[in-house]
């Protein structure tokens, strides 16, 4: 593991877009439906070498769902594309009724999730998203870390049938996983730990290495594991840590209500009750303003996970 | 083989039975447009779709789809598809009880044979429909979507997304709205009003056509004439005027109808013009 400065940095939107891209060169059925949004969600790549496997619905998200549940009926593999906000609140009711209940085959492919938007403000930066996508009963809810994670996940849903949420992102971020197969429902350790565990989704996994890196320089040593699949959650992995380190801190881009964190708090109240502090919004809207600012300001900084982890360890 | 007049009356008499039996016998479900499209369903069903109800597969390969996006006519719906074919008369008999196929609007969920989507929540149904065509541009097939919607539905803005993309991009689609003319509250035009809707279909590059609803011989010929006219640069629209709670004449020129069942000497009557044509379940 090294220091950002020295790591590549992409945006995982463009893990996405070169994930379709190569999962529908080797799939057929794999088609493409997007809201006004393709360069945002880089779905240029795979309109251009399929385009009558792309359908441009215009600025029409609830028809796009709709759609995508007709195309999954005839046995095509729908990936939807526009930003997170549009994918999930905005057409919920769509994706209850046509795509969850009728137990279609559509991934929902949502860009722009969370704080890190940025400039744009509170009005697209859901963060309620993950929360909404994973009540709904049958839907898989993942949110992967980094390019190289974005990318395998988006050939890896293809592979398996149900209704996917896939939540990415819109800024360059540090690409710190590399040769793994990625497997939906896997936790991943990042990094080994004794003393305290944290569990990550999204862009705070790489916030969650460098905490424990901090933590590593007062002596704390702390486990990082990154759950890329909040629905369903790996019950086993997690168990299996807080067995070991008795503590956790859960870090998420997402309102503390219904996303990550609280997964994980159903599951050790359930199985194994143990201290769990979680680094979360707060009840709140975003801001504009640059990704990294809306993070320290939300709560969200690499010193609010160390922070995070010593409440964790002192309650333990 | 094309069924005569008098054979598709037949059908509709004992669909009209079942509908009324149906809903009495749990006593919840909407019968007033069920009973108004009792006539539309026969004639699809019976000489219009492509189908192979004994061999029902969700992909429908090389076969018409129909997709019911007003799901609260069920009851018309379900007693179509079992006289078709695609599962038992006899399970009629289940509808809206705990464990049932038939549930109170249709869903795939509980895996009943003849449906292809859930529906209940409206506006959604022309959506679905324009994936499937879509989907059999794709297949490189001649096969058509049908879809039917309920008018007051049309309130809904999503059915205006599809109609918008269908008219621009589809050909293989044939929508029939049930223009009944009343909703839950009252009638549609003090509701909301639609003024021409000829005129908006057509602005957004649909073919319409008009029929009455209630007239087997008119749904016959006009559902044969979109079928022809269907596949040539421009989808169909099928105006279908209906009287709600058509065939028992206790439930026509009303909105009350909508969603409240019979009693025991209402469904009485409502037999007595209907006679027993195929069998009851």
């Amino acid at each position: 593991m090294s220091n950002t400065s020295e790591l590549e940095k992409k945006d995982t939107r463009s893990g996405f877009g070169d994930g379709l891209y190569e999962i529908a060169k080797q799939n057929d059925a794999v088609v493409g439906l997007c809201a006004d949004l393709t360069g945002s969600l880089k779905m240029n790549k795979f309109e251009n070498a399929f385009p009558e496997r792309f359908f441009q619905v215009g600025i029409a998200e609830a028809n796009m769902i709709g759609m995508a549940a007709g195309l999954a009926t005839t046995g095509k593999i729908p990936f939807t594309g526009t930003f997170a906000n549009f994918s999930t609140g905005r057409v919920y009711d769509q994706i209850r009724q046509s795509v969850a209940y009728s137990g279609k085959n559509v991934k929902i492919c949502a860009s722009h999730a969370g704080l890190t938007l940025g400039e744009d403000g509170a009005t697209h930066q859901i963060l309620e998203d993950i929360g909404l996508m994973k009540m709904l009963p049958g839907m898989t809810v993942i949110n992967p870390c980094d390019y190289t994670q974005t990318k395998a996940a988006t050939m890896a849903i293809a592979e398996m049938y149900g209704p996917v949420y896939l939540r990415f992102g819109r800024p360059k971020w540090p690409i710190f996983t590399n040769d793994y197969k990625f497997e939906i429902g896997k936790a991943l350790h990042m990094r080994e730990g004794k003393d305290v565990t944290i569990f990550a989704t999204g862009h705070m996994v790489w916030y969650s290495i460098e905490a424990a890196r901090l933590l590593a320089e007062e002596g704390i040593s702390a486990e990082v594991i990154n759950i890329h699949t909040i629905k369903p959650l790996d019950d086993e992995a997690i168990l299996d840590a807080m067995a070991k380190t008795k503590c956790a801190v859960t870090a998420e881009e997402h309102q503390m209500n219904g996303g990550l964190g609280d997964s994980i708090c159903q599951l050790l109240a359930r199985k194994s009750p143990m201290p769990v502090e979680m680094v979360a919004v707060n009840d709140s809207f975003g801001e504009s303003g640059t990704p990294e600012e809306l993070l320290d300001k939300y709560g969200l900084g690499i010193v609010d996970v160390v922070a995070a982890a010593k409440r964790a360890i002192a309650r333990r | 083989m094309s069924k005569s007049t008098q054979e598709l009356s037949n059908y509709v008499s004992q669909t009209r039975r079942d509908i009324v039996r149906m809903v009495h016998a749990v006593q919840s479900g909407h019968p007033g447009g069920s009973l108004g499209c009792v006539e539309f369903f026969t004639v699809l069903y019976q000489n219009v779709l492509r189908q192979n109800a004994s061999n029902f597969s969700m992909e429908g390969k090389n076969e018409d789809v129909f997709i019911l996006s007003n799901g609260h006519i069920s009851p018309v719906y379900y007693s179509t598809l079992a006289h078709k074919g695609y599962f038992p008369v006899s399970e009629l008999a289940s509808f809206r009880k705990l464990n049932t196929r038939l549930q109170g609007h249709p869903t795939t969920h509980e895996g009943l044979p003849g449906i292809r989507i859930a529906s209940g929540s409206l506006g959604q149904g022309l959506s679905v429909a324009a994936g499937i065509a879509q989907g059999k541009k794709l297949d490189k097939e001649d096969k058509l979507v049908y879809v039917l919607m309920g008018d007051g539905e049309l309130q809904e803005g999503q059915v205006w997304e599809a109609v918008m993309y269908i008219g621009h991009k589809l050909d293989n689609v044939i929508a029939t709205i049930d223009v009944n003319g009343r909703q839950i509250d009252g009638d549609t035009k003090d509701i909301m009003g639609f003024g021409d809707l000829r005129s908006k279909f057509e602005a957004f590059g649909w073919t319409v056509l008009t029929m009455d609803g209630n007239n087997l011989e008119d749904v016959q010929d006009t559902l044969s004439k979109a079928g022809v006219l269907a596949g040539n640069g421009k989808p169909i629209c099928i105006l279908m005027r209906t009287e709600m709670g058509n065939g028992v004449d206790f439930m026509m020129g009303s909105h009350e109808w909508h969603g409240i069942a019979p009693n025991d000497a209402q469904l009485a009557a409502a037999l007595e013009q209907n006679p027993e044509t195929l069998g009851d379940y």
